[in-house]
C-alpha cells in the first residue's frame, strides 16, 4: 500500500487512471457519484494559490477536492 | 405538472426563465429554507402547463438540504408538494457522463421523462458532438437539443411537453448481484409499509443504498421502522463482509452510462486549452489570481459606496420633500407626526439602502452566473478552512461588509447546515455600511479641529473593519470548535466553464431577491420605526413649547435610556447615548439622527459639524465631558460588535427557521460588545484618558 501512487502526487498537467478508493465516508461516495471512480481517467490541472484545494479534470469537467482527500485515492502507475 | 431537474450549472434557470418568462412564483418549502419556484408555460394548444423548478442536484442521494428537497419532491415525500407527473431533465452537453448519472436515477422512477441536452453551442466550440437522435433511440424518450441562452430548441421542447402521450424510458438496468436481494427486501417493505408504488419503491430502495447518511429535512415524511431496520441490517452485514455497497451501485450506473456515451458522444480529438482554461490560467494564478480577486472586491465596494451614492441621494431628497409636503398639507398634530417621523422616515430609511442592496444582489448574481464565485471559493478555501469554514463562506461574508442581509441570504449555497449556521452567526460582525455614519460621527467628535485628515479617518475606520473581521473569524473558529462542532466541510465542488450570463436572467434574480429583502426587512423596519416614534413621542411633555430635547428626555424612550444607564455607565455611556443605542435597533444609522434630536441639532444627517460640536460640548451632570476621545472610541467598538439591526434578526430567524439562533446571536454579540467596551473604557480610564 505504501508503494501505491496517490492522486495528490500527480504532476501538474499529468493524467492517470484511478485505482482504488476508500470504502467508507460521505466524501468518497459523493466523489464517486461525481464520476471519480476506479478506472476513471483524471488529469491534475492545478493547485489553488494557497496550495489547497486541488483542481482535476475528469469526464469533461473540472472538479476540486482537498489534498487530504486526494491523498487517500490511489492511481495506477 | 412538470418537474425541472438537473445538475447545478447546466443552465436550468435559464431554461426555466425561457419557458416561463415572468410567470414565476417564488416561495419557500415550509420548514426548509430552500426556494420553491413554480412557473407556467403554454403548450402548443395554448393550455397552461405548470413547471416546478427543483433545486440543482448531482444525485438523488442528497448531501444538502437543496438536494434533499429535490429528492423528496420527486419521490412524493412532501405533503406540501404533489409528486410531479412528468419530469424534464436538463443535461449539459459538454459533460454528459456526469450529468446522465442523475438522469439514470430519475429514469428509475418510471415517470415520463423528456431529456433536454443544453449548451449545444458550447459543446460544438469544444469539439464535442452529441448524437441527439441516437440518444433518443437508445433511451426511448424525447431528447431535445437546446441552447437555452439563445432560445434555440425551446419551441421543440414546448412541442414535446404538449404531447399527451409521452413514452416511458427503455431503462433496464441490472442491479449488481451483491445488493440485489437487499433491494428486493427494501422494495417489498417500502411497498407494503410505506405505501409506495412498486416502481417508486424500487427507486427509493436503490437510493437508500447509496445514501450513506440520509439527509432529512423538515416536511419530509419519515420511513417506517421496518424499512429502516432492514436497511440497518444490510448495512451491518456489508460492513462485516467488507462489501463496498454504496460504491458498487454507483459504479454499476456509471458503467451503463459509459456504454451509452461511447455510442453518442464524439470528442473531436484533443483540443487545446479552452477559453475557460485560458481565463483560469490568470484567475487562479498564484499571483495574478490575487490581483483579480482584489480587483473584484474593489469593484464591489466601489460600486456600493460610490455608484450607489447618486441614486441614494436622489431617494433621500425625494423622501425629504415628501415629508415636507405632508407637513405642509396636513394640520399639525400627532397623525401628521406619525406620518412624517414614523412612516415616511421609516420607509425612507429602507428605500435609501435599496440602491446598495440592488447593486450587491446584481453583483453576487453576476459572480454566480459567470462562474467566478466558484473560483473565489477555490482560492479562499485554505484560509477559510483554518477557522473550520468552507471557501463558499467567502462571498457571503464579503457581501456582509455592505449589508449582512444579502450576505446571509447568500449562504444558501453552503451545503453543510452547520457551516451555513456559523457563517450566518458571524456575518453581522463584518462591519456593514450602516455603521459608517456612526463611525464618521464619532471620528469627527473624537478628533480635534474642524477638518479631519483623510488618512486618520481612513485609518480609524480600517481599524474598526479589521476588528469586526477578526471578531467574525475568531467566533467562527470558536463555534466550529465548540457549539457547532462538526466534520471539516467537504470541498468537492465543480468549477463550471465561464459563461456569459444573460443580463435578463441576472436582473430577474436581482429583482426577486431585492423583493424578498424589501418584504422581510422593509416591513420590520417600518414597524419598528413606528414603534420607536411612539416611544420617543409619548408620554408628551406637559409643556407644549418644550424643546425636542426635553420631549425625548421624558418619553418612554428617555425613561428606557435612564433605566439603561447603570448598565452602560461602566462603558462611559449615559442615558442619552442609551436612547441612541435603543433606536439603533431600527437601523444602526438611526443613531445619528437620534443624537441629533437628543442634543437639539436639526438636519444632522447632512452635516456632522453642528452635531459634532454639540457632542463635544455635552457633559455629565457633574460637568465632566461626555464624549471624550475614549468614549468615542468605545462607542465605535460597541457598534462593531453589538447586534442591533432588527431586520437582520428577522432574516436570521427566517433562514434558521426559529428564534433560537437569532436570540443566541443577539446574546453573544451584545455580550461581547459590552465586555470588550468595558475593558477598553476601564483600561483607558486607568491609563488616565
Amino acid at each position: 500500500m505504501s508503494a501505491a501512487l496517490k492522486l495528490s502526487s500527480l504532476a501538474l498537467g499529468a493524467s492517470a487512471r484511478v485505482k482504488d478508493f476508500p470504502r467508507s465516508g460521505n466524501t468518497f461516495v459523493r466523489l464517486r457519484e461525481m464520476g471519480l471512480l476506479p478506472g476513471t481517467m483524471v488529469t491534475f490541472v492545478r493547485a489553488a494559490p494557497l496550495g489547497d484545494p486541488l483542481e482535476f479534470k475528469l469526464r469533461g469537467y473540472h472538479l476540486t477536492l482537498r489534498r487530504e482527500e486526494a491523498e487517500q485515492i490511489t492511481i495506477e502507475a | 405538472m412538470y418537474a425541472l431537474v438537473g445538475n447545478p450549472n447546466c443552465g436550468k434557470s435559464t431554461l426555466f426563465n425561457a419557458l416561463t418568462g415572468l410567470k414565476q412564483k417564488v416561495g419557500n418549502y415550509p420548514g426548509v429554507t430552500v426556494e420553491k419556484k413554480i412557473g407556467e408555460t403554454y403548450s402548443q394548444h395554448g393550455k397552461a402547463i405548470k413547471i416546478i423548478d427543483l433545486p440543482g442536484a448531482y444525485s438523488l442521494a442528497a448531501r444538502s438540504p437543496d438536494e434533499a428537497v429535490t429528492r423528496d419532491v420527486l419521490l412524493g415525500r412532501r405533503a406540501d408538494t404533489p409528486q410531479p407527473d412528468r419530469i424534464l431533465c436538463i443535461v449539459d452537453a459538454t459533460n454528459l457522463e456526469r450529468n446522465l448519472y442523475l438522469v439514470h436515477q430519475i429514469l428509475d422512477l418510471g415517470r415520463p421523462v423528456i431529456l433536454v441536452v443544453n449548451m449545444m453551442d458550447l459543446a460544438t466550440t469544444s469539439g464535442i458532438q452529441v448524437r441527439v437522435g441516437r440518444l433518443e433511440q437508445e433511451l426511448g424518450i424525447p431528447v431535445i437539443a437546446c441552447e437555452a441562452v439563445n432560445g434555440k430548441g425551446i419551441v421543440d421542447l414546448k412541442l414535446a411537453m404538449s404531447r399527451v402521450d409521452l413514452p416511458l424510458a427503455r431503462h433496464s438496468w441490472d442491479v449488481p448481484a451483491a445488493v440485489s436481494s437487499a433491494v428486493a427486501e427494501l422494495q417489498a417493505s417500502l411497498t407494503d409499509n410505506d405505501g409506495r408504488s412498486p416502481l417508486v419503491a424500487r427507486a427509493e430502495a436503490l437510493l437508500l443504498l447509496t445514501d450513506f447518511d440520509t439527509v432529512r429535512v423538515a416536511g419530509s415524511t419519515p420511513l417506517c421502522k421496518r424499512t429502516t431496520d432492514i436497511l440497518a441490517h444490510w448495512q451491518k452485514h456489508w460492513e462485516a463482509e467488507g462489501t463496498d455497497w454504496a460504491g458498487t451501485l454507483v459504479g454499476s450506473r456509471y458503467a451503463a452510462i459509459s456504454v451509452l456515451c461511447a455510442d453518442i458522444v464524439q470528442q473531436a480529438g484533443v483540443t487545446g486549452p479552452s477559453a475557460s482554461d485560458k481565463i483560469d490560467a490568470v484567475v487562479i494564478h498564484p499571483f495574478w489570481g490575487w490581483m483579480v480577486l482584489g480587483g473584484v472586491m474593489t469593484l464591489l465596494f466601489l460600486s456600493i459606496f460610490t455608484f450607489a451614492e447618486i441614486p441614494m441621494n436622489w431617494i433621500d431628497s425625494h423622501v425629504a420633500s415628501l415629508a415636507t409636503w405632508v407637513k405642509v398639507a396636513m394640520s399639525p398634530g400627532d397623525l401628521r407626526d406619525l406620518l412624517t417621523d414614523g412612516v415616511i422616515s421609516g420607509v425612507g430609511g429602507v428605500l435609501v439602502f435599496l440602491p446598495q442592496i440592488l447593486i450587491l444582489f446584481f453583483f453576487i448574481g453576476l459572480l454566480e452566473n459567470t462562474g467566478y464565485m466558484a473560483r473565489a471559493a477555490f482560492i479562499m478555501d485554505r484560509l477559510m478552512s483554518r477557522v473550520g469554514l468552507n471557501g463558499k463562506s467567502f462571498i457571503p461574508l464579503l457581501s456582509s461588509y455592505a449589508c449582512a442581509i444579502p450576505g446571509i441570504m447568500a449562504t444558501r449555497t453552503i451545503e453543510d447546515p452547520k457551516d451555513r449556521l456559523v457563517t450566518i452567526l458571524v456575518a453581522p460582525l463584518m462591519s456593514c455600511s450602516a455603521r459608517l455614519p456612526v463611525y464618521l460621527l464619532m471620528i469627527a467628535a473624537l478628533l480635534p479641529g474642524d477638518a479631519v485628515p483623510v488618512l486618520t479617518k481612513v485609518g480609524i475606520m480600517l481599524l474598526m473593519y479589521v476588528l469586526g473581521t477578526v471578531g467574525a473569524f475568531g467566533f467562527a473558529w470558536l463555534f466550529k470548535r465548540t457549539l457547532l462542532k462538526g466534520a471539516p466541510p467537504m470541498m468537492i465542488m465543480e468549477l463550471p466553464p465561464y459563461r456569459l450570463p444573460r443580463l435578463r436572467d441576472v436582473a430577474l434574480q436581482m429583482f426577486e431577491r431585492a423583493g424578498l429583502f424589501l418584504k422581510r426587512a422593509g416591513t420590520i423596519i417600518l414597524g419598528i420605526s413606528i414603534v420607536l416614534w411612539f416611544l420617543t413621542t409619548y408620554p408628551k411633555h406637559p409643556n407644549p413649547a418644550a424643546t425636542s430635547t426635553e420631549q425625548i428626555a421624558q418619553s418612554f424612550a428617555g425613561r428606557a435610556g435612564h433605566l439603561l444607564e447603570p448598565v452602560i455607565k461602566p462603558l462611559g455611556f449615559d442615558w442619552r447615548v442609551g436612547i441612541g443605542l435603543i433606536t439603533s435597533f431600527a437601523a444602526r444609522e438611526v443613531f445619528v439622527s437620534s443624537m441629533g434630536v437628543i442634543f437639539g441639532v436639526e438636519g444632522s444627517e447632512n452635516e456632522t459639524a453642528p452635531l459634532r460640536d454639540a457632542l463635544r460640548n455635552a457633559t455629565w451632570p457633574t460637568g465632566v465631558a461626555l464624549f471624550t476621545p475614549l468614549v468615542c472610541l468605545t462607542l465605535m467598538v460597541y457598534y462593531v460588535f453589538a447586534m442591533q439591526c432588527v431586520s437582520t434578526v428577522a432574516v436570521v430567524k427566517r433562514e434558521t427557521n426559529g428564534w433560537k439562533w437569532p436570540l443566541f446571536q443577539i446574546a453573544y454579540m451584545t455580550g461581547t460588545a459590552w465586555l470588550v467596551c468595558f475593558v477598553i473604557y476601564q483600561t483607558g480610564r486607568a491609563l488616565g484618558y
